[in-house]
């Protein structure tokens, strides 16, 4: 990458491998088990988290020299809180219909942990660039494995992707279903996304094997 | 920086000019927003009462409402008649589709107060129409809906929403898949008892091709906000019973 330097992109890169928000640092769990039953839903949310990650680091660096440290999480949920509710004021005014989708977002971005645990890890203590790419490639890695759990819950649950039948059709017996496949109910419920999401551990924990603890 | 950030009298001045700040950019955000979001909220009743009798844009599986230009036209044009029902007598009131049905839930835990029950009658292609608004309460928040019915009380069309149900799964109920279900569903038992209609795990009839059973098919997953669509239904529209009796002497 010839815009960043070679740390600045370590920042961008790290999350999205070994340093990867939901498998590494098991931030954002709640909220990948709980909207990961649908591709469409998972994609949502992880442009959702990227806009607000991106704009929460920077607002917390800017401020990080004047906000007194006893009650610096007290700051950091208002600000927050405060940026969604902005933006979802906005939206219900200019564009209501994408407020409607992304209402039910707007709880599970206030109470995620990732965004606290980033503002906390790294815009406390960093200059405005560098937390910018933080929020932003954190934000990259929390949707790479939503989106991987959302792809295998959808295709295995509902035996669709982005809600197209990609499997046939399970009530006619076309397709697959002709051979006596069945859609496996599990998969639509969130212990299924925690065993995806330790599958995935398991998988990159055996690739690199620097990650694993004694 | 030369500022001391750890001294009390420090953090209780960050504080109160934080919550300041904060409280008044929210407030002159959210009043100089008020107007343009109510509006909002009107064309939306508007869209979802129309979508319910079947005016709609919807191209393959998804819903799409009319525009919001053309609402509130399309609303004059085939809403005919607004009422609302207190007491058991029928009132008239043009603008029946503003009362809100969640304060007239909280009114009536008055015993002394009569509720008020809205009731959109409109006629689309010589057929009748009534609608009638429900709100009940899912998994998270919320779920409200828009029920279409002939004068025998069964379901010609159905609009469902929710404040925050679970996305992929309770958040679909306001999918086609599942509200294009009810339309044919009879409300009423084959006595002309009111059974309502019950979301139903068991109903082995995943095409619901059977219309007199009161059922239609579950959304997997959303159990929750399956029962309160059910309770919904059975609490709200068994309210209007006695009117479409009414109708029925006349």
């Amino acid at each position: 990458m010839g815009l960043l330097s070679k740390k600045d992109s370590k920042l961008i890169l790290d999350p999205l491998s070994d340093n990867n928000p939901i498998t590494i640092q098991v931030l954002g769990i709640c909220s990948a088990l709980a909207i990961t039953a649908e591709l469409e839903a998972s994609v949502v949310m992880s442009i959702a988290v990227l806009f607000v990650m991106g704009a929460g680091n920077v607002v917390i660096s800017l401020i990080r020299n004047i906000v007194p440290s006893r009650i610096r999480i007290i700051v950091q949920l208002i600000i927050i809180a405060t940026l969604v509710i902005i933006v979802d004021l906005v939206l219900k005014a200019y564009a209501y219909e994408l407020s409607k989708t992304l209402s039910v977002f707007v709880g599970l971005i206030i109470t995620n942990c990732i965004i606290m645990g980033r503002f906390e890890a790294f815009a406390l203590g960093n200059g405005l660039w560098r937390s910018f790419l933080d929020g932003i490639g954190n934000a990259l890695g929390y949707s790479l494995i939503l989106i991987i759990v959302g792809f295998f819950r959808e295709l295995l649950g509902s035996g669709t992707l982005w809600g197209y039948p990609v499997l046939g059709d399970a009530i006619d017996k076309t397709g697959l279903y002709a051979f006596g496949y069945e859609n496996n109910g599990f998969m639509l419920l969130s212990p299924m996304a925690l065993i995806v999401v330790g599958i995935i551990i398991w998988i990159q924990r055996s690739k690199s094997t620097h990650l694993i603890e004694d | 920086m030369g500022i001391n950030t750890d001294k009390n009298s420090y953090t209780i001045l960050f504080a109160i000019g934080m919550v300041i700040i904060v409280g008044t950019l929210l407030a002159a955000i959210d009043s100089s927003l008020k107007e343009k979001i109510k509006t909002n909220k009107i064309l939306e009743k508007q869209q979802n009462i129309l979508y319910a009798i079947g005016v709609d844009d919807n191209e393959g599986n998804n819903v799409s409402f009319i525009s919001t230009d053309q609402a509130p036209i399309e609303f004059d044009k085939y809403v005919v008649n607004q009422i609302y029902i207190q007491g058991g007598k029928v009132i008239e009131d043009e603008e029946a589709y503003l009362i809100e049905v969640k304060k007239e839930k909280t009114l009536a835990k008055n015993p002394n107060y009569d509720r008020r029950l809205p009731l959109f009658i409109a006629e689309k292609d010589q057929k009748k129409y009534y609608v009638a608004p429900i709100r009940g309460k899912g998994l998270w928040n919320s779920i409200w809906g828009y029920v279409a019915m002939d004068e025998n009380m069964v379901i010609q069309g159905a609009y469902f929403d929710h404040q925050a149900e679970t996305p992929g799964l309770g958040a679909n109920i306001n999918q086609r898949f599942f509200m294009d279900d009810f339309i044919g569903e009879n409300l009423l038992d084959s006595n002309g008892n009111f059974r309502g209609i019950t979301v139903s795990k068991k109903d082995l009839d995943p095409r619901n091709e059977i219309k007199d059973d009161n059922r239609v098919d579950a959304i997997a997953g959303a159990t929750i906000t399956g029962d309160g669509v059910s309770a919904m239904i059975k609490s709200d529209l068994r309210l209007y019973v006695p009117y479409f009796k009414k109708l029925k002497q006349n």
